[in-house]
């Protein structure tokens, strides 16, 4: 008995010992002539869980990015980083904060391209503000991350215990889209709302955009609640039935099951509509949810999609579907590109400083009038971008088909 | 309703559980983890079978579901004799707390084989059953409480199999020897049980109860994914609690009461309250009765 246990020891330190040595491997590059200098991209998002489809496009389009862009006498390395766990099946914040470490004890790393949820996003701001690291995020939408007065009281000063802001995103945030969701739900013809969030940072953020603009605009509330992660949701489905409303908002992610409620509120209320922002709005969702996902499912999310990309765009798409084979990506592909391009230009306007965290993050907060796949735009003092465009999307037999642009209201 | 239904996967999951402390006082935290395994099981047979999904499917292929229970149980079954041969019987006699960590160390297992298997995304369910609800269509009422056939499904399938293990336990041979052996392990070995088959058989049974509450599951929430073991088994667990660990009637009874209480608690609470509910209970009940609901005070040994 003694004996096998010693083996059995010995096979796995010896596993370990491979293991340890195929990680060390891709450290080693880099080492050239005295003014060539490497520096590291690190990208955090979640990818494990409902998520992946489009995370795993995010980090192409980001390779995709770099292998794009040339620049003189630096090698840009990228790495990314997972902020999901099998235990959870979404971001986890013990694991965000990690990957937040991770990338400040690494001396290389000069940018952090992350996160998808603004949830985690809070971890990982201030960790890398203390750092003087920039974090760039192709899908973050709560507001209070970056804008006053638009969060909690203390949003979003505490998030920057430096004093300096280290975040920008390129996506617009939820201050806009919740209420392009409310004059649009009420467009649709709805009176009577029941709001469901999935109590996390950014769902209930967006579900109270949406509520204080329906409100504003005379729609009747059936309801309002949180609903976390659950296998069905029947009691609550019979509770949206009993309440009256002939359209369900849902302020949350695919990871939190959507899929499943909607299912659920179709037993009861096979005509009800059921309207979500950008975190429904992916291919899982519709997979997920069948033919549930029938045509009174509408979703809203910054920017067009990839059919009406134009210009610099449909070039861009062009090229990501050569290269991944993909039918075209979800929305936020093209944010993940413009995230990464936006850094790589900050890195390769620093020259000799590519290397120097402090001029890469002052570079990319100077960002303006940048000429990009989106379009022309900057980033405001908060780290927001200029862009407010947003449409409406509808499923149509298992995807999401462009309804119409919609208006910021005023 | 919605909660009795709930409470009938919690209960035949919570059997699994309390079957196996019964016997050997083992937590065995790889249970839920084999219940997802077994609902990925069924997906792949009807896959296989041609019923991936209920698009132009007219009706409901019974003889399918009958092959994909069968192919879980047996899975099931035979997986989680498979886990005792391997982790837990060489720790039989050590310390209590080592067959506890190497259990940890199967549902971790299990956890990574259904992440290889079925990628990391929620996979959908085929949805096979007939939309039927038996309280507005058959009596033309229009309430909160439904009845529909997937409740009935459901129902009618696990009750028969909670009945059918009591009378396992109750009136077989074997059912005597697991009796046996759950009071005085050693006892029974001198009066000529054979103790390992009797353990062995012990996790067949709660494998197959396992598997057939995986194509409930699925059949009835249509969507499975790798990391369902884990609430599914920390509900379960809670349910063989509240119950009495090691109690069958209170495994059941246990299930029913949480899926009621959770019910309850998202019509009149909210959504966010239902854990809350839940585990409140649970503390009240053990603060009151320790042993839980119908669990005797009997020394030691279960």
């Amino acid at each position: 008995m003694q004996k096998r246990w010693t083996a059995g020891v010995a096979v796995v330190s010896a596993l370990a010992l491979l293991v340890g040595a195929c990680g060390g491997g891709t450290g080693g590059g880099g080492g050239g002539a005295s003014t060539s200098k490497t520096v590291k991209i690190m990208s955090s998002l979640p990818m494990t869980g409902a998520s992946r489809t489009q995370t795993v496009e995010i980090v192409n389009s980001i390779q995709l990015a770099i292998a794009d862009t040339k620049i003189n006498n630096v090698t840009v390395q990228f790495e990314a980083l997972d902020d999901a766990t099998a235990a959870k099946g979404s971001w986890d914040a013990a694991q965000e904060a990690e990957n937040a470490r991770k990338a400040i004890n690494d001396k290389s790393v000069v940018a952090y391209i992350g996160t998808y949820n603004s949830g985690a996003a809070k971890v990982s701001i201030p960790l890398l503000n203390q750092a003087g690291l920039v974090m760039v995020s192709p899908a973050n939408t709560y507001p209070g991350l970056t804008k006053p007065g638009k969060g909690e009281a203390d949003e979003p000063n505490k998030y920057y215990p430096n004093g300096k802001r280290n975040y920008f995103r390129v996506v617009p945030a939820d201050d806009l889209q919740g209420a392009v969701g409310a004059v649009w739900a009420k467009d649709l013809g709805a009176k009577k709302v029941y709001i469901v969030h999935d109590t996390e940072l950014y769902g209930k953020g967006i579900a109270d955009v949406f509520r204080a603009k329906a409100k504003d605009l005379g729609l009747t509330e059936a309801g309002y609640e949180g609903a976390q992660k659950a296998d069905n949701y029947r009691a609550l489905a019979n509770k949206v039935k009993d309440s009256g409303a002939d359209l369900v908002y849902y302020g949350g992610i695919v990871d939190n099951n959507p899929a499943v409620l909607l299912k659920d509120l179709r037993a009861v209320l096979p005509t009800i509509k059921f309207m979500g922002p950008d975190g429904i709005n992916c291919s899982e969702f519709l997979k997920q949810a069948g033919p549930s996902a029938d045509q009174s499912v509408y979703s809203t999310f910054g920017g067009v999609p990839p059919e009406k990309y134009t210009g610099k765009a449909a070039d861009w798409l062009k090229s990501y579907n050569a290269k991944y084979n993909n039918n075209n990506p979800n929305p936020y592909a093209i944010y993940g590109y413009e995230a990464a391009k936006v850094v790589l230009a900050a890195i390769a306007a620093a020259g000799d400083k590519a290397d120097d965290r402090q001029t890469v993050l002052t570079n990319v907060a100077g960002t303006k009038n940048y000429d990009g796949v989106l379009g022309k735009w900057s980033f405001d003092a908060n780290g927001d971008t200029t862009l407010t465009q947003f449409s409406g999307s509808q499923a149509k037999s298992g995807s999401w088909a462009f309804v119409k642009e919609l208006a910021v209201p005023q | 309703m919605i909660g009795i239904t709930n409470g009938a996967f919690i209960a035949l999951i919570a059997l699994g559980y309390t079957l196996v402390y019964g016997i050997i006082e083992l937590i065995n935290f790889a249970h839920g983890d084999l219940f997802m395994l077994g609902t990925f099981v069924c997906l792949t047979t009807l896959t296989v079978l041609g019923f991936g999904t209920e698009v132009g499917v007219a009706g409901t292929p019974w003889w399918a579901l009958l092959i994909a229970m069968v192919a879980a149980m047996i899975f099931c079954g035979g997986l989680n004799m498979l886990a005792e041969r391997i982790a837990y019987k060489p720790l039989r006699r050590a310390p209590r707390l080592a067959p506890l960590i190497s259990a940890i160390g199967v549902s971790f297992i299990f956890v990574n084989i259904g992440l290889f298997w079925q990628g990391p995304t929620p996979r959908r369910f085929p949805d096979l059953l007939p939309q039927y609800d038996f309280v507005s269509q058959l009596f033309g009422l229009h309430t909160l409480v439904r009845f529909t056939f997937k409740d009935l499904f459901v129902l009618a399938l696990a009750i028969p199999l909670m009945l059918g293990l009591a009378w396992v336990i109750q009136n077989t041979r074997m059912g005597k020897a697991m009796r046996a052996v759950a009071q005085d392990t050693e006892m029974a070995l001198q009066m000529g049980i054979d103790v390992d088959r009797v353990i062995s058989f012990t996790f067949l049974l709660g494998g197959l109860l396992a598997g057939a509450a995986a194509l409930m599951y699925g059949l009835y929430n249509n969507n499975t994914v790798f990391t369902l073991g884990f609430t599914a088994g920390l509900k379960a667990f809670t349910a063989a609690v509240l119950g009495g660990i090691g109690n069958v009637t209170g495994a059941a009874l246990g299930g029913f009461v949480l899926g009621l209480l959770a019910a309850l608690t998202v019509t009149y609470a909210g959504g966010q309250w239902e854990n809350v509910g839940v585990f409140s209970l649970l503390v009240i009940i053990l603060v009151f009765k320790p042993t839980g609901l119908l669990g005797q005070a009997l020394g030691d040994r279960a």
